[in-house]
């Protein structure tokens, strides 16, 4: 009886599938829970990729909870690289639709900020602009140009605090989390990205220079979105985290 | 008579290696001990940058680095995913490992990864889809590499030859050189109630270009017959540094790699653990 790599797969994933027929002991007996070693390296192997790429989510639904909901996740939907450290996502998503996290609305948008911490610890590297040049450029030239940001800058917006949510569930003495909306921008001066939430219009303009749209524009967008937008302040943000790579007319 | 680009180390020493981990960065910068080289396992250097691949350059500066794939499905019936196989060239491009390595096993199917090493029948046709596997992956990355026996927890009705012909077999057809997991053979030999030092006598010893030790937990089958289980989360059994004690005398010394991947420990005991393999080693070359 040849065991062909369609079955073995189907009863991997899927603890009421019968085992394969035609796995032994090696000495004529059945393989019987032998095949569960599989079963057990690959259920928990995926687990804790998932415990580890989404540690503000496993805290805030309990280390049981998030078992079981991981247990579902990978079972829906398996890896389809072979890169583990971008396994995921469809967290946000899943989230949305899994019975008993479904009534959690902030919950996705936690798993979105999650993701993108990863993708900004992976992003390429990029030598940040000298910040003389934006004091030496003409103010009509500066107004007139495309602000690039560092590959690994990420910014989420949500109707939900999930900056304050993730700082109490990661940072010790950071405080309870009152209701707001918050655009969260994730930075990486160096080798650890870093969360920071955004002042007023912030996320509005991050999100029109992540389009490439010139600097005046964002700004417009910005005060259209909340008329206190501070631009010296933004951009000293951007600056001191190294966040800016050029500036292009 | 500084060399301003040097050159990567081109080949691993014969001496104790470990499996790399990023919480012992700065112990083994500041004092590795006995520890002469590093593996990692590539599918984690495939970011775009960052702390990974800023550690792994530095690294390199200083040990020779051995990439161990453990991704790449070379048992998978399906073709091999072109995308990973340019990650693996890339990767191979630009590190230049002193060493390359992948497993007899496979891993994905149609577009999942399973993220396992997942088991093959050994029969004729397993030898000629592995072969073309390792043919296209060798040229490739344009190198040769190395290939790792399993563990095993169970066998295939259908198999036909021993896994020391399977893996010499390949071998022979493809050129590439093998991996010998010593742990994994006292594993196999377990499970499947097998004696491992027949196993070591049948093994081509001269195609071994590395060894792996790792720890190994313990369970049972239906039967009570004794499961271990190929975990890397503590300590190298005393049965298999006897069995690696066997190896080295027989086949002479390889450069040998502690596997510590689960609850891993802090840097003295990893290093302590090389030592035991340095002491053997010793013994062998002296």
């Amino acid at each position: 009886m040849n065991v062909d790599q369609d079955t073995f797969r189907q009863a991997l994933l899927d603890p009421q599938a019968p085992r394969p027929a035609g796995l032994s002991d090696g000495h004529g007996q059945d393989a019987g829970r032998r095949f569960d070693v599989y079963r057990n390296n690959v259920t928990v192997a995926l687990a804790d990729a998932l415990e580890t790429a989404f540690p503000t989510i496993a805290k805030l639904v309990g280390a049981q909870n998030f078992k079981l909901l991981a247990t579902a996740y990978l079972r829906q939907h398996p890896p389809t690289s072979p890169l583990m450290m971008f396994y995921g996502k469809e967290m946000p998503a899943f989230l949305q639709s899994f019975e008993p996290t479904k009534s959690i609305g902030y919950l996705p948008d936690i798993a979105r900020l999650e993701l993108a911490l990863r993708h900004s610890y992976h992003a390429a590297d990029a030598s940040p602009l000298d910040p003389s040049v934006l004091q030496s450029t003409p103010p009509d030239t500066l107004m007139a140009s495309k602000l690039k940001l560092a590959p690994a800058t990420r910014l989420v917006r949500s109707q939900w605090p999930i900056f304050a949510i993730w700082a109490f569930n990661t940072l010790p003495g950071a405080p309870k989390p009152t209701m707001s909306a918050q655009d969260t921008l994730i930075l990486r001066p160096d080798l650890d990205p870093e969360p920071h939430l955004l002042p007023p219009g912030g996320g509005a303009f991050v999100a029109a220079l992540l389009e490439g749209t010139l600097l005046a524009d964002a700004i417009e967008t910005a005060t259209n979105e909340d008329p206190a937008f501070d631009l010296s302040a933004m951009l000293a943000l951007l600056l001191s985290n190294n966040a800016l790579t050029d500036l292009k007319d | 008579m500084f060399d301003e680009n040097p050159r990567p180390i081109d080949r691993l020493p014969n001496a104790p290696g470990v499996g790399y981990k990023p919480q012992h960065f700065t112990a083994i910068t500041n004092d590795p001990g006995v520890v002469g080289w590093l593996e990692v396992h590539a599918e984690n250097y495939m970011g775009d940058g960052g702390r990974p691949l800023a550690q792994l350059r530095h690294l390199a500066e200083t040990f020779a680095i051995s990439a161990h794939g453990v991704g790449l499905s070379i048992g998978g019936e399906t073709r091999l995913d072109p995308d990973h196989l340019s990650r693996l060239k890339h990767l191979n491009d630009w590190l230049q490992p002193a060493s390359f390595s992948e497993h007899l096993a496979w891993s994905t199917h149609g577009a999942e990864f399973l993220n396992d090493l997942l088991p093959l029948p050994y029969t004729e046709a397993t030898v000629n889809r592995v072969a073309d596997h390792v043919d296209e992956l060798q040229e490739t990355v344009g190198r040769k590499m190395l290939l790792e026996n399993p563990s095993s927890y169970l066998a295939f009705t259908e198999s036909t030859m021993s896994e020391t012909d399977f893996l010499r077999e390949i071998a022979r057809r493809t050129g590439c050189g093998l991996l010998l997991d010593v742990n994994n053979v006292f594993v196999s030999a377990t499970n499947l109630d097998t004696d491992p030092i027949a196993y070591i006598d049948d093994f081509p010893l001269d195609h071994v270009g590395e060894i792996h030790l790792g720890g190994h937990d313990e369970d049972e089958d239906d039967h009570g017959a004794p499961l271990l289980i190929d975990s890397h989360g503590r300590e190298v059994a005393d049965p298999v540094w006897t069995l690696y004690d066997y190896v080295i005398s027989k086949g002479g010394v390889r450069p040998t790699l502690i596997e510590w991947d689960n609850d891993v420990p802090d840097w003295p005991t990893l290093e302590a653990e090389a030592q035991r393999a340095q002491v053997i080693l010793q013994k062998a070359a002296a």
